[in-house]
């Protein structure tokens, strides 16, 4: 949030360079980032990954588990439904524009997974969310793989 | 460790919104050659520059070291660069510590600095797998704060995070470093817009252009550079996953840990009596209150008590960020140094107006990435 505090310094204006960035860019998503892609665009399904040595199950997949070093090469499925970790009603971003509705982000522990889910939740009002509560995907129609292809949670 | 390591000099910018006179390599050289005069010595005189900064994107210069290395008057010596999110500016100082407690150098140069006002908005993507899955900051702050309040209510309550903006900012009116000096009323946090609920806008931090600097010398170098240095008695950093199963963001374990391990390394059994005060890395107002809990100085869901009952005020029994922390002056990769650099101070009796009398042990703490990283530094006057 710059410009908060009204301190500038350095008394006077400083010769300022200016130019503009177009930052074209291709990654490589990696093995099971792929998978987890497809199965939610074409199958409407949260696919996680077990780690062989602790078990748990691991979200976004991928072929190794951050905490054991071991192969985490198991697919499962994990529900599309869960349990409200915590959440945060948003006013605007960093930037400070201000949302027109205020968008409730949420971390959610899907039934299945190991590690919270981060979405956002709908067809509800900030004052009615309580952290507990179960919430279930609405998932979009036109679906390109990514994590928006669930338009958002509700409450059940 | 091999042999002992001090802060023997320490230097900091003034932390402001926009540093428009300055470039970035201008920006920490500020930094470096106060820290230089302050500690007596020249820039020939030291072996190693250990630089931290944020990503690129956030000077946005590429390649700081290239720039900065010069300016800090390196050439024909060893630079080393450090970044670990927000505790980066941390991380510089530990690395320079590792540089002298191996034996390979006796003077090391500290620097950490970041310009956020000159930031090249959006910077690079995250990990395609991890896209989406990211918080921004702000975000996992106030989700941490939901958790934390929920865990603990009655005892903890949002008018405890306003208390905490309170007294940060009515310490930072004592340093003039700090980036905002005005001092605000618990009331007046409580009434600031909603920005990410339960954080208000006076539980955000600002965002400063900044640079900090500290000299760090083995045993038989400090001795003769300082007449009070700052001796590292202990040093704990931990880093953990980013999706992590069971992670816990209101008693964030990598900070239990990283205590731990210093609380060993400096023989300390009870911290809210063997230490004098603390710097934590309070980002986000309710931070303080879980920072205090996580590095054991009060059992969880006591951090609203500390505050209200004045334990951590200024002349209270346990100062906590008596700067003004980092709600008084955010500059990025700089801000973990800067924990560092206050706790030092206070050790070696130097901290100007927001001195607390008589401190012979303080401690520094910094957090970084999704709550991931964590570093905790223990000073001591006697080595």
């Amino acid at each position: 949030m710059p410009g908060k505090s009204g301190i500038q310094s350095g008394g006077s204006q400083g010769v300022g360079v200016e130019g503009e960035l177009s930052i074209p860019y291709r990654h490589a998503a990696g093995r099971h980032a792929e998978r987890f892609s497809r199965e939610m665009r074409d199958n409407r399904r949260i696919m996680g990954v077990r780690c062989s040595r602790c078990e748990a199950v691991l979200l976004p997949p991928r072929p190794y588990c951050g905490f054991c070093f071991e192969p985490a090469t198991e697919w499962v499925e994990v529900a599309d439904e869960g349990e409200l970790v915590t959440f945060t009603s948003v006013q605007g971003d960093p930037d400070a524009a201000v949302f027109e509705e205020p968008r409730i982000r949420a971390l959610i522990m899907l039934d299945g997974a190991g590690v919270h889910f981060p979405h956002v939740l709908g067809e509800v009002a900030p004052d009615d969310v309580s952290e507990g509560m179960r919430v279930k995907a609405v998932w979009s129609e036109d679906r390109n793989g990514t994590l928006s292809d669930i338009k958002y949670f509700r409450p059940i | 460790m091999t042999r002992a390591a001090a802060v023997v000099g320490a230097g900091q910018t003034v932390h402001a919104d926009r540093r428009t006179d300055v470039s970035v390599p201008e920006l920490a050289r500020e930094a470096a050659r106060r820290a230089l005069e302050d500690a007596g010595i020249r820039a020939r005189d030291v072996d190693a520059v250990v630089f931290g900064s944020g990503p690129e994107s956030w000077e946005g210069v590429n390649r700081p070291e290239g720039w900065i290395g010069p300016a800090l008057g390196v050439p024909g010596k060893p630079i080393l660069r450090v970044h670990t999110g927000g505790t980066t500016g941390a991380a510089a100082t530990i690395a320079a510590f590792y540089h002298v407690t191996s034996g390979m150098f006796d003077v090391v140069l500290a620097v950490a600095c970041d310009k956020p006002s000159e930031r090249v908005a959006g910077g690079l993507p995250d990990d395609e797998a991890g896209a989406g899955f990211t918080l921004d900051t702000r975000e996992l702050a106030a989700m941490q704060a939901r958790q934390y309040i929920d865990r603990h209510y009655p005892e903890v309550r949002e008018e405890h995070g306003a208390m905490v903006v309170a007294k940060n900012r009515g310490n930072a009116a004592k340093n003039p470093f700090a980036q905002v000096r005005t001092p605000v009323a618990a009331k007046d946090v409580m009434a600031s817009p909603p920005v990410a609920t339960p954080l208000k806008e006076l539980d955000c931090p600002p965002l400063a252009d900044g640079a900090a600097a500290l000299v760090i010398a083995d045993e038989r170098r400090a001795r003769k550079i300082a007449s009070r240095p700052a001796w590292f008695a202990g040093l704990g950093t931990c880093s953990a996953g980013a999706f992590m199963p069971d992670f816990d963001m209101a008693y964030p374990e990598p900070c239990v840990r990283a205590a731990q391990i210093a609380y060993q390394m400096a023989w300390i059994y009870e911290p809210l009596r063997e230490l004098d005060l603390v710097e934590v890395y309070d980002a986000f107002s309710f931070q303080e209150l879980i920072w205090t809990e996580a590095l054991g100085f009060c059992n969880p869901g006591e951090g609203g008590k500390m505050v209200e009952q004045g334990i951590t005020a200024m002349d209270g029994e346990f100062p906590v960020n008596p700067s003004g922390g980092i709600l008084s002056a955010n500059p990025g990769g700089a801000g973990a140094m800067l924990r560092q650099l206050e706790a030092a101070l206070q050790v070696m009796g130097r901290a100007g107006e927001h001195q607390v009398p008589g401190v012979k042990k303080a401690m520094a703490h910094s957090w970084g990435g999704a709550l991931q990283f964590s570093t905790v530094t223990i000073f001591s006057h006697r080595m």
